[in-house]
């Protein structure tokens, strides 16, 4: 065991593990939005900065190993600057609105000013922004925040991809990647202001590499990529979580025996997701087990 | 072994130096336990792909060795041979734990490298390079799924990869094993509650009379003691109509069986035909009743066993629709039609029943498979983790229990032979994003499913004067059905493909051999002889 101490109180915690294990090991709750236990840490975000004894600049804890000794600060003026300027950036950039309960927390504590950067400037024509070429960005007049809004992109019955919401933390793209589906359909492209997640040369998603696998949604925070069924009852105003139930269960095809998560509303299966601390999936399906659900709900008419 | 399942865990591959994929497309047929080989490929680990087709599970693999349908036995022995030959045996392990090797190795000596590459079409060099890959890696993994187990000698199949981890100890240790990945979610689970016509719950043999006396007690009745039929032994029962009535079940044999012509025939023959099932499929539109039924896995309380032994809860989180009903609910309503009171039991009350009677399932409690996220057997008590792995006693010192033994078994080409009338070899298997004969994947509209076709290989079209997307007639010797041509890159010349999953728009199973395995009762799904005609001409072309 390694002691670590972590805002002035000496924590223990296994060699290998991480200052944000510290963190979490002493219950102090520490932002992070491209950190996920199953997936290698990419530093995309920057907001589980944390300033160390002896460091430069702000170290982001969910991905640097914890040495013996190592003295942590966590809610220095320091560390709370940056990660308001962090979450203000975002916010004004992107939509949060369906973003988890943590990050809107988050939003509060910081005393994030959402608006700080003026008004959000006109939305992006459909799919213009992806056509966009590196190097070509230019700069706003500064009246006006800039954003990563565009229309949202609906192709098929299985999920929608709201590029308005995407903030960049690149779970999809390490989930799709050798992370767990090593698929790689998926990637960030462009540079700067302009990055955006993209299929190869920008395809349509029934002609990329796809397979459909949804783990991409299955580890976005922000909502960038929902289920169409959750999609779609959010825009009849009938989604309502407070209503809904969920049940695991093992998925009902092949002999693998992977655990789904069954999110009921009304006696209607509205989305399966899979638990990230099960041995069997780490929260990862595949195309039947997380879509091909509807099959028990389609029977009631004949 | 004994009782039949998979010998390792799927973590088990994170740590594991070589892997053989043989007879499977993990990729598409389970890609979660994918995902985990996936680990070991980035950990460094080597795979090997044995398959007549070039898979999306094969592009993965260091070699992949592209053998000719039904010729598996002649490989296998080819790679026991070699690894014999090499002095690669793992000794020790064969002369303490196993028996027969004597034998065995006279008989596998007549499968030289050159002999094995003229019956199975793979470079000598493969061959010798799997067989020295497995028996020098410190631990490996063999699985294999239904490119195994779909043929005549699906047995002697399986005996032919037990032979290699035998002489490589490649099985009871954690990291080393023996894996057949279950096609079906409760496949293992119907295997485990005695849904086999020569076990009762726990794989105790029904012709032991004092296991079938303690059920007997148990259960106050009288077992009859003879193994009963399966599948294939009851379509023959019905063919010589010693058997005329017939309750299936959750399974839809009109469209899954091999012959789908003789099947319909057989079914339409009964005397009596109750179907139990969540769907009105082909096989309950032929039935007398039809009993709606709760779908097992999200209206209903239970457990299922995984492909690696793993019992897990499944729970109900929808009411079922209309008038169906969960399976226990008819059955119990049933007994009661037929004389015998068993109450409205609830599921875990049948599950501590069988936890009484089956001692592998022993321990695993509700409480305990809820808290440790499902439970391995054998678990014989409520102090035992699990087992991760099956075998140990393998490598302990004397072993405990038997030894294994080798069996000798030898190449026997598909039964539907290839001849100039039926030249080409049609093979069958699934797609990533259907299932089976399509009654539950038909429900989602899967933005990568296209119409079903008839895969072949460019080389082969153009001999065969046959367009890419072109209507022919496909003839087996059982029956011809109308098919759509694709052009694919993972065939090689002679070999088709195609799967079952739209029997409604493409009746494969029309083409399929119902020959079957004498002790799986598993048809020879496999491997068919076909004939493809041109339609304006119906000319016979190919081989």
């Amino acid at each position: 065991m390694i002691d670590v101490t972590v805002d002035g109180e000496v924590v223990q915690v296994p060699e290998g593990a991480t200052l944000l294990d510290a963190c979490r090991t002493k219950g102090v709750d520490t932002p992070t939005l491209c950190y996920l236990e199953t997936l290698t840490p990419v530093n995309a975000c920057r907001v589980c900065v944390v300033e160390l004894e002896g460091s430069r600049t702000l170290v982001p804890s969910c991905s640097r190993a914890a040495q013996p000794g190592d003295v942590v600060q966590t809610d220095s003026p320091r560390v709370r600057h940056s990660r308001k300027l962090v979450l203000e950036l975002l916010a004004s950039s992107v939509d949060l609105s369906l973003a988890s309960g943590d990050v809107r927390r988050w939003v509060d504590r910081y005393e994030v000013d959402t608006a700080r950067f003026g008004p959000a400037a006109a939305p992006a024509a459909a799919d213009e922004r992806d056509g966009r070429d590196s190097g070509h960005h230019h700069a706003s007049d500064g009246a006006t925040a800039e954003t990563v809004a565009q229309p949202i992109k609906i192709h098929d019955e299985m999920y929608v991809r709201d590029y308005s919401k995407c903030i960049l933390c690149y779970k999809c793209v390490e989930a799709c990647g050798d992370d767990a589906q090593n698929t790689f359909a998926i990637a960030v492209a462009g540079r700067g202001f302009d990055a955006r997640i993209s299929t190869e040369f920008d395809r349509k998603l029934d002609q990329s590499a796809c397979v459909y696998c949804g783990n991409c949604i299955g580890v976005c925070p922000t909502g960038a990529l929902v289920f169409k069924s959750e999609h779609d009852l959010r825009e009849a105003g009938t989604w309502d979580e407070a209503k809904q139930t969920m049940t695991r269960t093992v998925c009902p095809y092949c002999g693998v025996g992977c655990n789904l998560e069954l999110h009921v509303q009304d006696n209607e299966i509205v989305k399966v997701t899979s638990p990230m601390d099960h041995s069997v999936t780490h929260g990862h399906l595949c195309i039947k087990g997380r879509f091909g659900w509807q099959f028990v709900q389609n029977r009631g008419s004949e | 072994m004994g009782a039949g399942g998979g010998t390792s865990s799927y973590t088990d591959l994170h740590r594991t130096d070589v892997v053989i994929l043989w007879g499977s497309n993990a990729r598409e047929t389970h890609p979660i336990f994918f995902h985990h080989l996936l680990k070991a490929l980035h950990s460094g680990a080597r795979l090997y792909a044995v398959d007549p087709r070039r898979t999306s599970s094969a592009r993965w693999a260091d070699v992949w060795l592209g053998l000719d349908v039904g010729t598996d036995i002649a490989l296998a022995n080819a790679v026991g041979r070699e690894i014999i030959a090499a002095g690669l045996v793992n000794q020790e392990f064969v002369d303490q734990a196993t028996s027969g090797f004597d034998e065995y190795r006279a008989a596998v000596e007549p499968y030289t490298l050159e002999r094995a590459e003229r019956i199975t079409g793979v470079p000598r060099d493969a061959i010798r390079s799997l067989a020295h890959a497995y028996a020098g890696a410190k631990s490996a993994q063999l699985c294999w799924t239904l490119g195994i187990t779909e043929h005549h000698n699906a047995v002697d199949n399986v005996l032919a990869l037990i032979n290699l981890a035998l002489l490589t100890g490649h099985v009871g240790r954690p990291g080393s094993g023996m894996n057949p990945l279950r096609g079906q979610n409760n496949v293992q689970g119907g295997g485990d509650m005695g849904a086999l016509p020569n076990k009762l719950p726990g794989f105790q043999d029904v012709e032991d009379d004092e296991l079938r006396a303690k059920f007997e007690r148990a259960w106050d009745c009288t077992i009859p003691p003879k193994n009963g039929w399966h599948l294939t032994q009851m379509f023959e029962a019905m063919e010589r109509r010693d058997l005329r009535g017939l309750y299936v079940i959750g399974e839809n044999p009109a469209q899954s069986e091999a012959d789908a012509d003789h099947t319909n025939r057989m079914l339409q023959g009964l005397d009596h035909l109750i179907v139990q099932d969540i769907f009105l499929t082909k096989t309950a539109e032929l039935a007398d009743v039809v009993l709606p039924a709760a779908a097992g896995w999200a209206e209903a309380e239970g457990t299922v066993t995984s492909s690696e032994r793993r019992v897990q809860r499944v729970r109900k989180a929808l009411d079922p629709p209309g008038e169906a009903r969960d399976d226990v609910d008819i059955l119990c309503e049933l007994a009661k039609r037929f004389g015998h009171d068993w109450g409205q039991p609830a599921a875990e009350e049948i599950w501590d029943e069988l936890r009484g009677l089956s001692p592998m399932h022993g321990g695993m409690s509700y409480a305990r498979l809820e808290a440790l996220g499902g439970i391995q057997w054998p678990c014989p008590d409520e102090d035992h983790p699990g087992s991760t792995y099956l075998h140990g006693r393998l490598w302990k010192r004397p072993i405990e229990g038997r030894v294994a033994p080798f069996s000798v078994v030898e190449d026997v080409p598909p039964a539907d032979g290839l001849t100039d009338e039926y030249p080409v070899r049609l093979t069958t298997g699934r797609r990533l994003d259907s299932y089976n004969t399509g009654v539950q994947s038909g429900g989602f509209a899967s933005p990568i499913r296209r119409p079903e076709t008839l895969d072949i290989c460019e080389a082969d079209g153009r001999r065969w004067g046959i367009a890419d997307g072109e209507r022919v007639r496909v003839q087996s010797r059982r029956s011809a059905i109308e098919m759509t041509v694709r052009y694919v890159d993972n065939l090689r010349p002679g070999l088709t493909f195609t799967t079952f999953h739209f029997p409604d728009e493409v009746e494969t199973n029309k083409l399929t051999n119902p020959a079957w395995d004498q002790r799986s009762g598993t048809a020879e799904f496999k491997a068919a002889a076909i004939r493809i005609e041109k339609l304006e001409a119906a000319v016979g072309v190919g081989g």
